[in-house]
């Protein structure tokens, strides 16, 4: 692997942190309204304080939040509690850290993205490539393309509600919410509470996966059928290789680069998806909570959650890109 | 609301015969009979289309308001689809909804595809720093999750969103996508002889881009606009289903937000969720279909049945 291409997708990495952080230090800023005073007027509202003395409270907590400060000072300010993984309060639950909040959500989110982004793409691209194979069955470009097709155009989250009423309020097979048992102290040592939390994640994992397969199929499928008009096929099959070898060795490994490619890609798009799947089944991943932080107005939370995702689909996509000349050794020779 | 469909139907490559309407008209019917993808995503979309139109004329839209029908009834003669916690009467809050919902998609869609169009061409047919430069934002852009850039613009701009405001907010990244795909294309089309010759016979840039590069992109823009659709009402409808929507409209993703709300899941008031996510279905379903058949209108030599 070269240097220069490492340190190309490092660049890439470190401008989309920067752009995100950027976006969402100026965004809130540009927009009329000002939160201290939002949330001293709410205060006062729901306290029943007549509404003299606000005033002089916005300014004393402008000047404490360092917002009476010039506009590059504050954005070198912000920067500096960025680096220092400074996220602030949460405005609700106060005494929490944002990035205390974070830690506890983000291991949910990563398993069940985890789990079911790699399965669907392990499954989507073995049936892709078996479609765009002549050798293969029929039946599963026949019988099991069109439903998944159609499957693959729902978003996720209709899929899971429809799930979510079918298995768990109809036929009370699974759990109709959370990430565990009500009342339950999440204890990873034991056996059960790992069988109580597959449980709870099976329907939001499924949503995720039954749509998913279909893009992956039909990118494969695609790939597939291009690799078979290429030479080397056609000299591999001359030699007299087995059709397994030609299968996996041969088109198979040339249609995959193109996949992984578009796995990159998607990353960001999964994400988008699995957020509201999170919210329908109120699993306690960070879509959940960003879905209460919006509700209720926490401001430093949604704007926590949203860099630390947006930084965390960074940090994938760079490992992606490290991966990817493992597979494929022309890429770091492209000057691109 | 009907844009998509007729222009799908003016722009068939039908062959320049001199036999009148009734001989295109056959001609058509003959395409469509090759291209059943495209079919499927017509009808599904124009029964859609045909639902809220002759309910509009029938139906009295005020009901859609909450706490103008009695709450929270199951189906019955009088509230076909039932009632939710508020008193909206549910079939009148689909009727009026699912063209809200896609006019958020159609007018994201248009901007998006418009923009995307622009930069594309500036792009590819200049090249250079500045395709260098759109290029990159482009890429980058892409690989950031468009919701969630959303939910920043979303609640910077707070404040009750009307339906115009929140296509807005979803066209703020409806374009990266197309400008990618049509730039791609546009520079494999400025290789093809017909474009090298009209250079050579002295034309402008902006002249062969407008005169001979758009005419021949259109279909290809045409499968775009569907797409960028398809993908602004997606993002909408997330965008509402966490509340970041027009709270006063009742679009379908909003639907879906008292849904999650109010928890009609566990009420078990089926009426409230089925129709807006049979709704969704239809219309994703219609989009990718309209979508793929378009696509293979675009570019013949694909051939990617489905």
């Amino acid at each position: 692997m070269r240097a220069d291409y490492v340190l190309k997708r490092f660049g890439i990495f470190l401008i989309i942190v920067w752009a995100a952080a950027t976006l969402n230090f100026f965004l809130p800023r540009l927009s009329p309204q000002n939160p201290v005073r939002e949330k001293l007027t709410q205060q006062a509202l729901s306290g029943g304080y007549l509404q003299s003395g606000i005033q002089e409270m916005v300014k004393e907590y402008e000047a404490k939040f360092g917002l009476d400060k010039p506009l590059w000072a504050q954005y070198l300010n912000y920067w500096d509690d960025l680096v220092h993984f400074q996220f602030n309060y949460s405005i609700v639950s106060y005494p929490r850290t944002v990035l205390s909040m974070m830690g506890e959500a983000l291991p949910w989110t990563i398993g069940l993205l985890g789990v079911t982004t790699l399965l669907a793409f392990l499954i989507g691209t073995f049936l892709g490539a078996l479609m765009g194979w002549p050798g293969a069955p029929k039946f599963i470009s026949n019988y099991l393309l069109p439903p998944l097709l159609t499957l693959s155009a729902i978003p996720y989250y209709v899929l899971g509600l429809v799930l979510l009423y079918v298995f768990a309020f109809q036929a009370k097979i699974f759990p109709i919410f959370g990430g565990y048992a009500a009342g339950v102290i999440p204890n990873w040592s034991s056996l059960a509470f790992w069988w109580d939390v597959a449980q709870h994640a099976l329907l939001p994992a499924l949503s995720i996966i039954l749509a998913a397969i279909g893009f992956w199929a039909l990118g494969m499928r695609a790939m597939m059928v291009t690799t078979q008009g290429e030479d080397y096929m056609i000299f591999a099959e001359a030699k007299g290789l087995k059709g397994s070898t030609l299968f996996l060795r041969y088109a198979v490994r040339n249609a995959l680069l193109p996949q992984v490619t578009s796995l990159a890609l998607q990353l960001g798009h999964i994400l988008s998806g699995a957020v509201l799947v999170e919210i329908v089944f109120s699993f306690p991943g960070i879509g959940t909570m960003l879905y209460q932080a919006i509700r209720a107005n926490d401001y430093f939370v949604t704007q926590g959650i949203i860099l630390g995702v947006i930084t965390s689909i960074g940090i994938a996509t760079f490992i992606l890109d490290l991966i990817y000349p493992i597979l494929d050794p022309r890429i770091t020779y492209r000057r691109a | 609301m009907a844009s998509v469909p007729t222009a799908a139907a003016q722009s068939l490559p039908v062959e320049p015969s001199e036999g009148g309407l009734g001989e295109k008209l056959r001609g058509v019917l003959g395409y469509m009979r090759r291209n059943p993808p495209l079919i499927v995503g017509l009808v599904l979309l124009l029964s859609l289309l045909l639902f809220c139109g002759i309910g509009a004329l029938v139906y009295d839209l005020n009901r859609a308001r909450p706490l103008s029908v009695p709450p929270g009834l199951p189906p019955a003669a009088d509230y076909p689809f039932g009632t939710d916690n508020q008193g909206r009467d549910l079939f009148a809050v689909m009727v009026a909804g699912t063209p809200l919902t896609l006019r958020i998609g159609l007018m994201a869609g248009f901007i998006g595809l418009f923009v995307g169009t622009v930069l594309a061409f500036v792009s590819a047919y200049y090249g250079g720093l500045i395709d260098t430069i759109i290029r990159g934002v482009v890429d980058i852009g892409l690989t950031v999750p468009g919701l969630l850039v959303m939910i920043i613009i979303a609640i910077a701009v707070k404040g009750n969103l009307s339906v115009e405001q929140m296509a807005l907010v979803v066209a703020c990244l409806a374009w990266l996508y197309p400008t990618r795909t049509i730039r791609s294309q546009v520079l494999s089309m400025r290789e093809r002889a017909y474009v090298q010759v009209a250079r050579l016979s002295g034309m402008s840039g902006p002249e062969i881009i407008v005169k001979e590069m758009l005419p021949n992109l259109l279909p290809y823009l045409l499968a775009s606009l569907v797409g960028a659709t398809a993908s602004a009402v997606l993002a909408s409808i997330g965008l509402e289903a966490l509340g970041l929507g027009p709270l006063e409209s009742p679009t379908i993703g909003m639907t879906l937000y008292w849904v999650i709300y109010y928890s009609a899941l566990l009420l078990g008031m089926w009426w409230w969720f089925i129709p807006p996510i049979v709704i969704i279905i239809i219309l994703f379903v219609g989009l990718f279909n309209l979508s793929v058949g378009l696509d293979e209108l675009a570019n013949p030599r694909l051939r990617r049945s489905v």
